[in-house]
């Protein structure tokens, strides 16, 4: 086995490293910056160069080795190298190499290009570990112009009636793909300190997002009229939420494709966009790898394993504690 | 279709009530005349009958979208709405539609007297005709559940802001028995009905919970009576016709027949405030002999004798013509008992009788025999009190007796549909006999949002097995289960049956050892039921 499951994630024994493992290992190779894939407390850290910043500011004072995405790395008698996985900025597959025989490991991934991500790239092998978040024939993503559209056209109307519009969205990854992608000319944009903290990295590294205010204590709100307020999903009715007022709220997630989720979380809109592949996102991507073999983590993996039996691959299931986007977590309904 | 769609999106976008009467309200002011008639049909739950039964829906669905049956059936649970779950899954719509709503419930009820080839043709055609929001709909419309977060109430108050009609005549008018097939918008809700006045109610005056029985005052400023389980009803009788409203200002005349004799015995302009009970041999019968009359548009005879309902009157709003809600209680109450005393037994209409105390104990006392009379508790009325609109502190108060309660254990666990797709919030509860844990009792309410949140992710990691959209848990959890009464019931395996039972709290203290025991649950039965 080129990789194995171990109680601390996913293993190479051929290279003794741990694939974002969430128990302390010695060497740790990580797909992305997100919390319940970059965990505290490992010897060693390899990941691209792309997604260190954001993991050195959220993880302190780490051994973090980087890599170009590409770049072939010899580590024991393993042959790696990481793969653009189009989840968030810096986000990769990682490709493992042991004796002619191919493991690839998706982290999390989407197959459309959001124009911020490095966009994904199929990647051949044997082997394939899926995520499979929305591995339900229900998911279907519409196009991301479509959404920015939609949202576009929300911000306009309540600037309009004169009204905020607090759009929740995850710190990482979802915030900076909606900045990216607004029609930034409509107005004022201000944002939660946590969204900012991560602005401010991903501008550092030479990305480009439209200019943003943090709201702190002294920010008198009255002089941004109308603004676009990108918030974290657990500021969303919260204490800090008082000072826009009757603002108009929103989430942005996957979850939103879901009518009772949607209601549930008694905002405005939800707004559907995902920084997961959809059903056929998923479907196609197993394709493209060529993989005889596919094992499938986070989602809904019982039901997505035995549809791609049935397609004729050899399908398992890796029980993982990646959690931070499955609809389990009492905030995950807008945190993926 | 497409703007009621616009409509229903609008509304589905907010949880605001006023911009949810603006949105019906522009709606109403812009549509046709005849899907205006069949939006107050589908929002006062008019619909035609199911032309095409679920099942064939799963699998044309599934054929369509190229997926097995069992994927479909496994997506179903998770979105928690059969009509959206389909939605979801078809592909992309190949063709477009300029149909109407009317045009479209024109092919929902034209589906029933198909063969199922050619329903199957017209479904799939739909399909491929509508963008998903009208899809979704489509689907509403033909498996018969519209509840989109609109009352018949908020419906008749855009529709009084769209026309200009007063709320109370509109809630009349469009009452009663008929369909878009037999009447139209402008017969219906244009034209001017000459018994609407005479069928205005007054409304309700709702008592609060009481807190504290110091803050009364004096015993002797107070009228006690129990408070009985059954539908708090305005009967009104005014131009020799009667009328019957619920709480909710339902007009349920026609469900009560038995009150069609009232205007023989009692005169015009006279309204009664009362509770609607199931009635034998002068005592109320059980809440369920009445529960089986909710809901019936038409009552069978058989029902009529089994569970004949009476008016127990409490209290008197309008007297010989003249609104008395200004007179003090006790002068309304000798209006009441005076118009009530001497009529025959067989007039649907009884006094609701008073309970006697000189001081609270005594009343207290009254109050803890509730269980036994199948009453909830007594209500408490200060004599000088007039009748007030809504809920108002101070004058009226219900003083409930306090639920019986049993810790359980939770054994099974079942989705929710709608807004609580996707949680886990219908639990089947058990109590030992010997080594055995007994299934006694579902609940789904009385947990915060959290808390099913938290009990929904534990629920997927502790699942033992799985039978169709229930899942049997490790038995781990322990919840105090709150119910207002307790029956024989030989239909269940515990051989009983609980009244509103509900989850009243989570007890994170209680090992599952010290759950209670089918023998408690007996005790209970031999003393309660």
């Amino acid at each position: 086995m080129v990789l194995e499951f171990r109680p601390q994630g996913i293993y190479c024994p051929a290279g003794d490293f741990f694939i974002d493992p969430w128990r302390p290992v010695d060497r740790a190779l990580i797909t992305h910056g997100h919390a319940d894939h970059a965990r505290w407390g490992h010897k060693s850290y390899l990941a691209t160069k792309a997604a260190a910043p954001v993991m050195r500011f959220r993880l302190g004072e780490i051994t973090l080795d980087t890599i170009e995405y590409e770049e072939a790395r010899q580590i024991g008698q393993a042959r790696v190298s990481f793969h653009p996985a189009g989840h968030v900025p810096g986000s990769a597959q990682i490709r493992v190499e042991v004796n002619g025989e191919v493991w690839v490991v998706s982290g999390d991934y989407k197959t459309v290009d959001d124009g911020l991500s490095e966009p994904f790239e199929p990647v051949r092998c044997h082997t394939f570990i899926s995520e499979c978040t929305f591995g339900l024939p229900v998911f279907t993503w519409d196009k991301q112009d479509d959404v920015v559209a939609q949202i576009n056209g929300w911000w306009q109307k309540n600037k309009e009636e004169g009204r905020f519009s607090v759009l929740g969205a995850y710190a990482l990854g979802k915030a900076q793909r909606i900045l990216a992608n607004v029609d930034a000319s409509i107005g004022p944009i201000l944002t939660h300190g946590a969204v900012e903290n991560t602005n401010e990295i991903l501008r550092n590294q030479g990305l480009s997002l439209p200019d943003t205010t943090r709201v702190t204590p002294e920010t008198n709100v009255k002089d941004h009229p109308g603004a676009l307020v990108m918030a974290t999903p657990s500021a969303m009715g919260g204490p800090w939420m008082r000072r826009f007022g009757q603002a108009s709220t929103a989430f942005a997630s996957g979850w939103m494709a879901m009518r009772g989720v949607r209601r549930r979380r008694a905002a405005d809109r939800g707004f559907i966009m995902s920084d997961h592949a959809d059903w056929d996102g998923l479907n196609e991507a197993i394709k493209a790898t060529g993989a005889e073999r596919v094992f499938v983590t986070h989602g809904y993996t019982s039901v997505f394993a035995r549809w791609l039996s049935e397609q004729g691959y050899d399908a398992g299931i890796v029980e993982t504690e990646f959690e931070g986007e499955s609809l389990d977590q009492p905030d995950a309904e807008v945190v993926e | 279709m497409k703007r009621f769609a616009q409509l229903f999106t609008a509304l589905d976008q907010t949880t605001k009530t006023n911009a949810k009467v603006a949105a019906l309200a522009d709606y109403f002011a812009a549509a046709s005349d005849e899907d205006k008639l069949w939006t107050i049909a589908l929002l006062s739950g008019r619909r035609p009958k199911r032309g095409v039964n679920t099942t064939l829906l799963r699998e044309w669905a599934a054929e369509r979208a190229a997926i097995p049956l069992w994927l479909f059936e496994e997506s179903y649970p998770i979105v928690g709405d059969l009509s959206e779950t389909i939605a979801l899954v078809l592909p992309v719509a190949e063709e477009t539609s300029a149909k109407t709503l009317t045009d479209w419930m024109q092919v929902v009820a034209g589906l029933g007297k198909l063969e199922v080839a050619d329903k199957k043709e017209r479904v799939l055609s739909a399909w491929n005709s509508l963008p998903p929001i009208e899809r979704f709909l489509f689907n509403k419309l033909i498996t018969g559940g519209m509840r989109i977060g609109v009352s018949q109430k908020l419906m008749t108050r855009a529709l009084a802001k769209a026309t200009g009609i007063e709320e109370t005549a509109l809630a009349h008018r469009i009452m009663g028995d008929w369909t878009p097939h037999s009447t139209t918008y402008e017969a219906l809700v244009l034209t001017e009905d000459p018994t609407a006045d005479a069928s205005k109610p007054y409304p309700f005056y709702l008592a609060y919970q009481l807190d504290d029985l110091d803050d009364l005052g004096s015993p002797e400023d107070w009228r006690a009576e129990f408070k009985w389980d059954g539908i708090r009803g305005q009967l009104i009788v005014r131009d020799s016709q009667h009328f019957l409203w619920s709480r909710g200002e339902e007009l349920i005349t026609d469900r009560f027949p038995e009150f069609a004799q009232i205007p023989d015995f009692i005169g015009n302009g006279t309204v009664f405030d009362g509770e609607i009970l199931a009635w034998g041999d002068e005592v109320p019968l059980p809440f369920n002999a009445l529960q089986k009359r909710i809901g019936r548009k038409t009552v069978p005879k058989k029902l009529l004798s089994e569970a004949p309902a009476i008016l127990y009157a409490y209290d008197l709003l309008e007297h010989e013509g003249q609104d008395i809600r200004d007179a003090g209680y006790d002068t309304r109450r000798d209006h009441l008992r005076a118009l009530i005393a001497d009529l025959p037994p067989t007039v649907p209409l009884r006094l609701s009788a008073s309970l006697d105390f000189d001081n609270w104990n005594t009343l207290a006392a009254t109050r803890e025999t509730s269980r036994d009379r199948m009453a909830e508790g007594v209500m408490l009325k200060r004599g000088s009190s007039p009748y007030l609109s809504g809920r108002k502190k101070g004058d009226w108060w219900k003083w409930k007796v306090d639920p019986l309660v049993i810790d359980a254990v939770m054994i099974y666990a079942q989705a929710g549909h709608g807004r609580r797709a996707n949680l886990f919030t219908d639990f089947t509860f058990a109590v030992w006999n010997g080594n055995d844990l007994v299934p006694f009792t579902k609940a789904y309410s009385g947990l915060t949002d959290a808390e099913f949140r938290k009990i929904t992710a534990w629920v997927r990691k502790n699942t033992l097995e799985r039978y169709g959209p229930v899942r049997q848990v490790t038995p781990e959890h322990v919840f105090e289960i709150a119910f207002e009464g307790i029956q024989a019931s030989p239909r269940h395996k515990s051989g009983l049956a609980l009244r509103f039972p509900r989850m009243s709290r989570w007890r994170h203290d209680k090992p599952i050892q010290e759950a209670n025991t089918l023998d408690d649950l007996k005790e209970m039965l031999e003393t309660y039921g």
